[in-house]
């Protein structure tokens, strides 16, 4: 019998993350890989004042991620989103280096773009630095920019009111 | 050698532990960095911490990767054991501290595993990573590379602190001093995990028929993650819970982490003369076909 299953091909990673991904595949080893992922986490740079303060809302809570993580999704004048985040946690190492490489691969690109992202990067960045709960967390993290892009692009779209959640570039 | 206890050694003493010798404080670690015969190891949750800076010296221990079997639900047996300590430098006459993020949780995991191959010389840090970076003392990112050790682990007692199902099982049925050290949430059924973890797949929520709900943080200072005091622990435990120091008692939580805290609270702080911790939790109780649950949430498990 014939199958009559569809084969198609994977979708493909928005902006700078298939980069990205390539320069982490280079880690030979997790010990190598984790050092990678330190100098991202380094490279984390906290959400700035203009744009939100604590206490931060809890719109803007990422639900599930134990490393206290918040985002935002500036609209520019561009139409083009600028991701900020916050990462409470003095422990959430993981996460600041996921905002960091979030941040540095989608910022700057259109709304639906970045919608784009899905929580399947989160194994790929991490692999073997990252236990099943911590995974889960930071996919929340992915799962929460791909909600406030989609809620972005659907507000470009209509032309609806801009949810307070997304502060436009001032 | 100085026989005289040292104020940060009275520290400890004057808490009141059953054991204080489990316990060192990070005034202590930090004086003893360069002593011999001692093993710092950080065992996290986040695997990337110990990377972004530890405390000088001290060795990585993840309990994912290090510390369970690769495959089944189990951890690792002898010979992977005495891999690892050969790795970190460790004999069988090391004394290794153990500190870590989340109050320790997996400092006190770790301990609680290498007690299952018979490595008894470990303390836990008080107060872990939080306390020490609270202090500002040292961190490094500087990776220690041990000569490897001749390390021969005896074999792995599964008995002495650990319980299964089938001990559980018989131990509720009997009313045994079950002590279930989730949150009240996760306890009564409202929550079929810790809130803002993920659910990490029990498909059922309550808790083991019995067990009385003392969640593990009451057992810490929410500021720096130190122990209570003996006395605060006994009016916690012995007086308000009604816990018996000299019945078996069997902790658990979801994967077993937290409820290594409590393990080495009661065992160690508080000397409850025979504590187990049932490790399969409720990751395992909470997905098991036909065992007892109890429920007091009445609306719809989140």
């Amino acid at each position: 019998m014939e199958s009559t299953e569809t084969h198609e091909a994977p979708p493909r990673l928005p902006g700078r993350l298939p980069e990205i991904l390539e320069t982490l595949s280079l880690a030979s080893d997790p010990m190598m890989r984790g050092e990678m992922l330190l100098d991202y986490a380094a490279r984390f740079r906290e959400v700035p004042p203009e744009v939100a303060r604590r206490p931060f809302p809890p719109v803007n809570r990422v639900p599930a991620c134990e490393s206290d993580a918040y985002v935002w999704a500036v609209l520019q004048p561009d139409c083009t989103l600028k991701l900020h985040f916050a990462v409470e946690s003095p422990s959430g190492v993981s996460a600041k280096a996921l905002a960091a490489i979030l941040d540095r691969a989608l910022s700057g690109l259109p709304p639906d773009a970045v919608a784009a992202v899905t929580p399947d990067i989160v194994p790929e960045i991490f692999r073997a630095n990252i236990s099943m709960g911590k995974g889960m967390g930071l996919m929340s993290m992915v799962r929460a920019v791909q909600t406030v892009a989609r809620q972005a692009a659907a507000f470009e779209a209509t032309g609806a009111p801009l949810p307070a959640v997304f502060p436009r570039a001032r | 050698m100085n026989m005289t206890k040292t104020a940060v050694e009275q520290e400890i003493e004057r808490r009141g532990y059953a054991h204080p010798e489990a316990l060192v404080t990070t005034e202590w670690v930090q004086n003893h960095l360069a002593s011999s015969g001692i093993r710092v190891i950080e065992s996290n949750e986040d695997t990337l911490l110990y990377g972004s800076g530890h405390v000088p010296g001290a060795v990585h221990v993840d309990w994912t990767a290090d510390l369970n079997d690769p495959v089944r639900r189990d951890y690792i047996g002898p010979q992977a054991f005495s891999a690892l300590m050969s790795r970190i430098g460790v004999t069988p006459e090391t004394t290794v501290i153990f500190y870590g993020d989340k109050n320790n949780w997996w400092a006190c995991y770790a301990l609680w595993v290498f007690e299952m191959f018979g490595h008894t010389r470990a303390k836990v840090m008080d107060g872990g990573r939080l306390k020490w970076q609270q202090e500002g003392r040292p961190l490094t990112r500087e990776v220690p590379r041990p000569a490897p050790s001749t390390y021969q682990a005896p074999g792995r007692d599964d008995r002495t602190n650990r319980a299964f199902r089938d001990d559980v099982l018989r131990f509720a049925d009997a009313q045994g001093q079950l002590v279930d050290v989730r949150s009240p949430e996760e306890y009564s059924g409202e929550r079929l995990h810790m809130a803002d973890y993920p659910n990490e797949g029990a498909l059922r929520g309550g808790h083991i028929p019995g067990a009385r709900s003392i969640p593990w943080a009451r057992a810490a200072n929410p500021l720096d993650g130190t122990f209570k005091t003996a006395d605060e622990l006994r009016r916690i435990y012995v007086d308000e819970h009604r816990l018996r120091p000299d019945m078996e008692t069997i902790a658990y939580c979801r994967i077993g982490e937290r409820s290594s805290h409590t393990w080495f609270v009661l065992k160690y702080l508080l000397g409850f003369e025979r504590v187990r911790n049932y490790d399969g939790s409720w990751t395992e109780w909470g997905n098991l076909v036909g065992v007892p649950v109890e429920r007091t949430f009445e609306g719809q498990a989140r």
